[in-house]
């Protein structure tokens, strides 16, 4: 995958003759063993690895699930049952999943904003971050239609709901939605179709997956400088260096989500799910799950018309274009320098930024009155704003502090540094 | 639990409609009325089992009590095993209901005593027939309810819980509702007829469901006592091994799990750091 440059030599005879043939084994040599990496990459560089084992997790356990589980209105909620209370270690398959969907957005989310930390989004790596979108947006999908399958309360209403977004678009939406669900309510065969679909689409991320990773490797990864890799020295090998340090985040990761699965497997999820759907008993409050709650603020923050566009379509349209802006961000971020370490007001920024999404994913969750309206909407402005004002403006006013010349230099200087401070222990 | 408790979205379906009517529906008071006080619950926390007499104890009540109007369809009399009942004794229970089967060579339905195999008969026909001999209001399923209710428990609570470990919402609940039916209503709060307030409904000021249960209505033969306070008590942890019955091998597998990963972390950590030792 990293063109060009492949050391690769077969060490036995059914080495070369494969080589010769298929070689999948040198493929996998210079992917994952040779494969350089910048020497400075922190923890914050290893969710990619995180993400790959929880969507492997997620397909496995869903394989399983799916085995047991029935797509029918009649059916799917005792089928959830069945795997909760008869199916051997079914529990435990169903939580690991259901949970594994949230941690898969609580990596998904560090992976992103690690990427906007360090602007990884640059030149020449816009089609590898617009793949990442790519993928992001696949994840959504697939999410919400799996939260479907259940067949709660909230599976239901939720359904009802986000499909009803496209009925705002003019002309073609109603069209959308009826495509969508199968019917003109959220009825059996938008389970059907929901459940065909939310077992394609893990394996078109899968693929999109491999792209993003073919992307990686021709660019090569960034790094806490953003400084581009010069000499040998700069890098390490995959493996054994980075191999080892993203197993070893995996097994912290792995323990969060643990805790989770085991002690509170029900946190993350919404107790009117545990209640069949009923079309005819509307809750009193829907809410999506927590990975799309600043989306679903965004959405109802708009509670005005502006001129042609009502407040329905504007809030839809606000929320769809919040996503946009991540596949623009590339093109919106004029700043030469890559990364935030040093470019001191776009780190400002930048954590205002990770603070307002998570105001408003609170928000989301708050009802649509009062003061939330209000702080929703202020919101996303920022939000806005971040992406269409202070991305270009910064990057031709702000003065980014000096950058070292290579990534050498600065594991260097960082490692000078830290000796001295530890100097007067040793001396000891 | 974490949506509910970050999620009071006066919403409904305004969002389809327009955010006019959601904001009317802000407008109304928020339930419940009072939330629910936090029990001691043997089966919370990393180690927590489920105490046998109090389950079986919790049986009893279902059986006498809550079993004339609530279904509990997802329960199998075999499933009562983990109370903690000998093989015989679950086959002598399944026996003492009649459940329907059929249709025989004959073609007809016929009822005949129930087997460990079978699952709770539900006291009503149909939905139809438990709303139209309860007023209107279907009394629900009991399987689940133990998770399906939880009341939100706000800012910056939800973010503690997780780290004692709160997961005892429906318990909690279940236990404050049925205790909670002797407080007088405020003034001005007009209380629907044939409902009876309980500020603890999780979704209005009074719900359809009587006082369901008095002091000494239900014999006790292990000596505890019977007040509502411990019959509450009793058929919410009943309730909740009835929603969550492999709650026990979750924990204990938890347990172990976590272990290996924290000594497998440590000597990937190890190891980490010796490789990279000889980097710099």
């Amino acid at each position: 995958m990293s063109g060009g440059h492949s050391t690769y030599t077969p060490k036995t005879g059914f080495g070369r003759w494969m080589d010769a043939r298929l070689p999948l084994p040198r493929l996998i040599y210079d992917s994952f063993v040779a494969y350089p990496v910048p020497r400075n990459l922190n923890y914050a560089y290893t969710f990619g690895g995180i993400l790959t084992l929880m969507l492997v997790a997620q397909i496995l356990t869903g394989v399983v699930l799916a085995m047991h589980y029935a797509a029918n209105t009649e059916l799917a909620f005792g089928s959830v049952e069945k795997i909760m209370r008869d199916v051997n270690s079914g529990w435990l398959l169903r939580y690991l999943h259901a949970n594994g969907a949230s941690f898969f957005f609580v990596a998904v989310y560090v992976h992103m904003f690690r990427g906007l930390y360090y602007g990884s989004y640059k030149a020449p790596r816009e089609l590898l971050w617009i793949l990442g979108c790519i993928i992001y947006l696949l994840m959504m999908a697939t999410a919400f239609m799996g939260y479907v399958l259940p067949w709660g309360q909230m599976s239901f209403w939720g359904a009802t709901v986000i499909t009803g977004f496209f009925s705002a678009i003019p002309l073609v939406g109603d069209w959308i939605q009826q495509l969508l669900l199968g019917g003109f309510a959220v009825d059996n065969p938008t389970l059907n179709r929901f459940f065909s679909l939310h077992y394609l689409l893990p394996f078109m991320i899968a693929g999109v997956v491999v792209l993003h990773v073919w992307a990686l490797h021709v660019t090569g990864q960034t790094n806490p400088t953003g400084i581009e890799v010069k000499q040998k020295t700069d890098t390490v090998a995959f493996t054994p260096y980075a191999t080892v340090k993203d197993g070893f985040a995996m097994v912290v990761f792995l323990f969060v989500f643990a805790y989770f699965v085991f002690y509170m497997p029900n946190y993350l999820g919404h107790p009117d799910n545990y209640i069949e759907a009923d079309p005819l008993k509307t809750p009193a409050h829907i809410v999506p799950e927590w990975y799309f709650l600043p989306f679903y603020a965004m959405l109802r923050a708009i509670t005005f018309n502006v001129g042609p566009i009502d407040s329905k379509l504007g809030g839809v349209l606000v929320m769809f274009g919040s996503i946009i802006l991540l596949f623009l961000t590339p093109w919106l971020d004029t700043s030469k320098v890559r990364s935030a370490v040093y470019r001191p007001w776009y780190r400002l920024f930048f954590w205002l930024f990770v603070a307002d999404a998570i105001l408003l994913g609170w928000l989301g969750s708050r009802p649509a009155e009062g003061v939330y309206v209000a702080l929703a909407q202020l919101g996303t402005l920022y939000y806005y704003a971040f992406f269409l004002v202070i991305m270009p403006v910064l990057g031709l006013i702000e003065t980014p502090r000096r950058l070292p010349n290579s990534i050498t230099e600065a594991v260097l200087e960082k490692n000078k540094a830290g000796s001295l401070e530890t100097q007067p222990a040793s001396q000891r | 639990m974490f949506l509910h408790a970050l999620g009071a979205v006066g919403l409904g379906l305004a969002l389809a409609t327009s955010v006019a009517v959601a904001q009317e529906e802000g407008a109304t008071p928020h339930y419940p009325l009072k939330k629910p006080e936090p029990q001691e619950w043997s089966f919370a926390g990393p180690f927590g089992t489920y105490d046998k007499g109090q389950l079986q104890r919790g049986f009893k009540i279902y059986r006498e009590v809550c079993a004339a109007c609530h279904s509990l369809d997802m329960v199998a009399f075999r499933n009562l095993e983990d109370l903690g009942y000998s093989e015989e004794q679950v086959r002598a229970i399944a026996a003492e209901y009649e459940v329907q089967d059929g249709p025989n060579e004959a073609g007809d339905m016929f009822t005949r005593p129930g087997t460990p195999s079978d699952y709770f008969p539900s006291p009503f026909a149909n939905v139809e027939q438990a709303a139209a001999s309860n007023n209107g209001a279907a009394p629900p399923d009991l399987s689940l309810i133990a998770k399906a209710r939880g009341v939100e428990r706000g800012f910056p609570t939800f973010l503690f819980d997780i780290f004692t470990q709160y997961a005892e919402g429906g318990p909690d609940y279940l236990h404050a509702l049925l205790t909670g039916y002797d407080e007088t209503p405020p003034e001005g709060l007009e209380i629907p007829d044939g409902t009876y307030y309980n500020p603890y409904f999780i979704s209005g000021p009074a719900l359809a469901m009587p006082p369901p249960i008095s002091d000494g209505q239900v014999t006790y033969e292990d000596g505890a006592p019977e007040t509502v306070e411990q019959y509450s008590r009793d058929i919410s942890a009943f309730l909740m091994w009835a929603a969550e019955p492999h709650l026990e091998a979750r924990k204990q597998t938890g347990f172990t799990v976590l272990i290996f990963l924290v000594l497998f972390g440590g000597l990937v950590y190890l190891t980490k750091r010796k490789i990279w030792a000889e980097l710099h």
